[in-house]
């Protein structure tokens, strides 16, 4: 492919709007990679704060808020799990945004960009709150990274330290929220699991360490969403799934390179499942 | 501690608990898997989410989520998560974290503690290991030095001992009556009764409250132990050392000689249920020394009960 039809696309003020909000996407959605689950119950609340008028990104997002708030609560309970928690919550509130949508019948364009993701259609509007959430929640993460990893680590024995791990949930919960929300418009809300299980799941077979998991997940997130939009743009396809297959294909590579290297050295790496993959400490409450 | 119960969610998992710890104790809770010992290092830690009664350390009250300052706290480290991306020196400086400055990472001062710490527990140069990569007894002493590197005056550690081999639980006992001499008060939950009667100077029987409290010399014999554990306990006196030998008297087990139980229990016209029969079934109110000797249960339980009076 020669360089002049890889720039192409730049030409194009859509394009750019695009490659910008996918390479932020891509970064934010491998920084809060370990939550993976709301994505699906913030589609409810988008479709509700439609209904209703509400502003889009406040209407998705405090609903998302709310159900990360509902998941926690009711996992705290011993007799319901975590996973039972995120699974009530998630596919009732989904459930409730298709059940509206097939009501009304009144919206369904936006919505599916909604569901399934529309690049071409991203907004400066959209640009602005892309990039607010991702300056607020890296500086969030920066400044609260101890507590974080405290937290995720150890959510039992964090407070014995001094770390309020309400408070910590409650910030995690709305800065996950707002990610899905501002998100959802570049991948889609079915693509967007992907777009934040896959990079720190790649990142984990590289390191054994958070900070460094961490470094790689953003980086591998940003350069799939950047790297996606020129593999859409070509050959044509949504650029969601484009994205999302590309960020695939390398776990798919570094899975086998690490595979090998491991046969190399002989010693087991990474033999128990991947904490971020199977579990969600944060949600799982105690 | 006073008049403490505390728990979850429902029930109480340990009620109406009166204890006192003097600065500078080295102290064992022992009793059996849901005695509520755990939760009760929990409530000294205010760490237990329902807790009723005065907790408080150092003349100051502990309530839940306000830990008291100067306590480190060691889990049990079948809870850890050893699949997590953490390393040696990531979990040690998570201790200081209320120390930290604001950035993500440990500056100079953090990483020199960490790195005096590991040294002090036989831990220099495996600050980059992941944590999982260590031995049993390796991965113990990670856990201890994050307790460590806060230099606490009260360190609570829950099960220390558990799944090392004897070698590595010694080491472990003696690191701790080291600190202990130097000044910090420890208090640890174990089920090695036979390691708290050698190395452990006081310990705390506990079964959804405190069974007894002394030295263990005085509070390891039979109906102790037996109303603690809810079943049959032997304890057997060295007469040249004076050490204690503790063991559960096996001889009720399901594999026990069936003609001998049913003529006994035959003599002493005591219905199976009653007698305990299973592990389970001596439960905490005194009832499973009924099995061995008529005469002496009564003594026993006269003896129970003037302890836990």
């Amino acid at each position: 492919m020669e360089l002049q039809t890889i720039l192409e696309p730049l030409g194009y003020e859509f394009f750019r709007h695009g490659l910008i909000a996918a390479t932020l996407t891509g970064a934010l959605s491998g920084l809060m990679g370990v939550y993976i689950v709301l994505s699906h119950a913030v589609f409810g609340g988008a479709v509700v704060s439609a209904l209703l008028g509400w502003n889009f990104f406040l209407g998705a997002g405090a609903w998302g808020f709310l159900a990360a708030l509902l998941i926690q609560g009711t996992a705290r309970r011993r007799n319901i799990g975590a996973d039972a928690a995120i699974g009530i919550v998630t596919t009732a509130s989904f459930a409730l945004g298709v059940a509206l949508i097939s009501k009304t019948r009144s919206f369904e364009q936006n919505f599916e960009s909604a569901l399934f993701g529309n690049i071409l259609g991203v907004t400066p509007q959209d640009l602005i709150a892309i990039g607010a959430v991702s300056a607020v929640i890296a500086v969030a993460v920066f400044f609260g990274y101890k507590q974080l990893l405290f937290t995720i680590f150890d959510p039992e024995i964090a407070p014995i330290y001094g770390i309020s791990t309400r408070w910590v949930d409650a910030g995690f919960a709305l800065a996950l929220a707002a990610t899905i929300v501002v998100c959802m418009n570049v991948v889609g809300v079915t693509l967007i699991a992907a777009a934040i299980v896959i990079p720190p799941a790649a990142a984990r077979l590289l390191t054994d360490s958070f900070g460094r998991l961490t470094m790689i997940s953003i980086a591998l997130g940003a350069v799939c969403g950047f790297t996606g939009m020129f593999v859409s743009y070509s050959w044509d396809v949504a650029s969601g799934p484009a994205i999302i297959l590309l960020a695939a294909s390398a776990f798919g590579v570094i899975y086998v390179v690490t595979g090998a290297a491991r046969g190399v050295r002989g010693r087991p790496r990474n033999t128990a499942p991947n904490p971020i993959l199977n579990t969600d400490p944060h949600f799982g409450g105690d | 501690m006073h008049a403490v119960s505390g728990g979850y969610g429902g029930a109480d998992v340990f009620g109406d608990v009166t204890l006192q710890i003097p600065r500078g104790q080295f102290v064992g809770l022992v009793g059996p898997s849901g005695a509520g010992k755990t939760s009760l290092l929990k409530a000294m830690l205010g760490g237990l989410p329902r807790v009723s009664g005065s907790v408080t350390v150092g003349g100051v009250p502990v309530m839940p989520g306000k830990p008291p300052a100067g306590a480190g706290y060691v889990p049990q480290i079948e809870t850890v998560d050893w699949s997590f991306p953490a390393t040696v020196a990531d979990v040690v400086t998570m201790g200081r974290v209320r120390r930290m400055g604001p950035l993500p990472w440990p500056n100079q001062a953090d990483r020199r503690a960490a790195e005096e710490i590991l040294e002090r527990l036989g831990l220099a140069g495996l600050g980059r290991r992941h944590i999982r990569d260590l031995s049993g007894g390796q991965q113990q002493r990670v856990f201890l030095a994050r307790a460590l590197i806060g230099a606490p005056d009260l360190l609570i550690l829950d099960e220390p001992t558990a799944s090392i081999d004897v070698k590595t639980r010694d080491d472990i006992l003696h690191l701790l009556a080291e600190l202990n001499r130097q000044g910090v008060t420890v208090v640890m939950t174990t089920h090695e009764l036979n390691a708290v009667a050698a190395h452990l100077p006081s310990v705390v029987c506990v079964n959804g409250g405190v069974v007894a409290q002394g030295s263990p010399l005085d509070v390891f014999t039979a109906p102790i132990l037996s109303r603690t554990f809810g079943a049959e306990m032997r304890v057997v006196r060295d007469e040249q050392t004076g050490g204690l030998l503790i063991a559960e008297a096996g001889w009720h087990g399901p594999f026990a000689e069936p003609r001998f139980h049913h003529a006994h229990l035959h003599d002493e016209g005591i219905p199976h249920e009653r007698a305990g029969l299973g592990v389970s079934g001596g439960s905490s109110n005194g009832h499973a020394a009924h099995i061995h000797d008529h005469d002496r249960i009564h003594e026993d339980e006269r003896t129970i009960a003037g302890v836990a009076d």
